[in-house]
């Protein structure tokens, strides 16, 4: 049995079925990631959290450290987002893991909630299913109701891949 | 203090203790995107700590609003911290 962007185990694998709207909005939603990953002037909020300073009281000494460790941590979460890319079928179809490409997911996945998690302003007390009710009644197509749509898709792909992973 | 004699692990100690690269912490703060299950985990892999204190220092970012992760020389929690950002976990370095 298989739900559509829900994860299940296979062996080794982490295995699911994806239809075509949804490998559309993955392919959508890391390729902006992406882009913003690889942007190294962008004030944008998301990148701030993304690339968050290591010293909170010392802005010489976190900018310091950052110099130095800035330009690999972009590359190495532009890998983590281009295996995710890689992995998706071209239309619709099987998406099939093996550990290491579902690490990369997983983090992948990460920063994509992160970056519309910021851009949405998900908070501790954030009712999801209220806000996409909420801004659906508003403005149905709109991008506020979009953006927490795909942040709750994105959110439930993690967390079976999640499960799926460590056998939870 | 003339006449205290230490015995060599003593001295160790009294030395570690004395060392100003020693004290510093790894803290991660709580953050309202982040997986439970996807914290745990990543403390389970990127410091080999068991599930239940993984989970317990999860649950300490989560109710607290921060943990300490790890501790030791100022290089060693700048590696940690960055680490932690590799995997989108929102990590400072301070002074214990």
């Amino acid at each position: 049995m298989s739900y559509p962007g829900l994860f299940h185990r296979e062996g080794d694998h982490c295995v699911t079925t994806l239809r075509a709207t949804e490998v559309g909005i993955l392919r959508r939603v890391f390729t902006e990631t992406a882009n913003l990953v690889s942007d190294r002037h962008s004030a944008d909020p998301a990148a701030v959290r993304l690339f968050p300073d290591v010293y909170q009281d010392d802005e010489v000494e976190a900018d310091e450290f950052r110099r130095f460790t800035e330009d690999e941590l972009r590359t190495e979460k532009s890998h983590q987002i281009g295996v995710v890319l890689g992995c998706l079928p071209h239309r619709a179809g099987e998406v099939r893991l093996d550990e290491k490409q579902a690490e990369a997911w997983l983090r992948a996945l990460t920063d994509a909630r992160l970056t519309l998690g910021t851009r949405v302003g998900i908070n501790d007390d954030t009712d999801l299913g209220a806000e996409i009710d909420n801004a659906a009644m508003r403005d149905p197509t709109g991008v506020r109701a979009v953006q927490l749509s795909v942040y709750g898709y994105l959110t439930y792909v993690q967390e079976s891949l999640m499960e799926s992973l460590i056998g939870a | 203090m003339t006449g205290t004699q230490l015995t060599p692990a003593e001295a160790a100690e009294v030395h570690e203790s004395a060392d100003p690269d020693r004290p510093w912490i790894t803290v991660v703060h709580n953050d309202p995107v982040n997986l439970m299950s996807y914290v745990t985990w990543v403390f389970q892999k990127l410091f080999g700590y068991s599930r239940a204190k993984a989970e317990k220092l999860m649950l300490d970012v989560h109710h607290k609003g921060r943990a300490v992760v790890s501790y030791g020389v100022r290089e060693r929690m700048e590696y940690d911290a960055s680490r932690l950002h590799a995997y989108g976990l929102w990590a400072t370095v301070e002074r214990s």
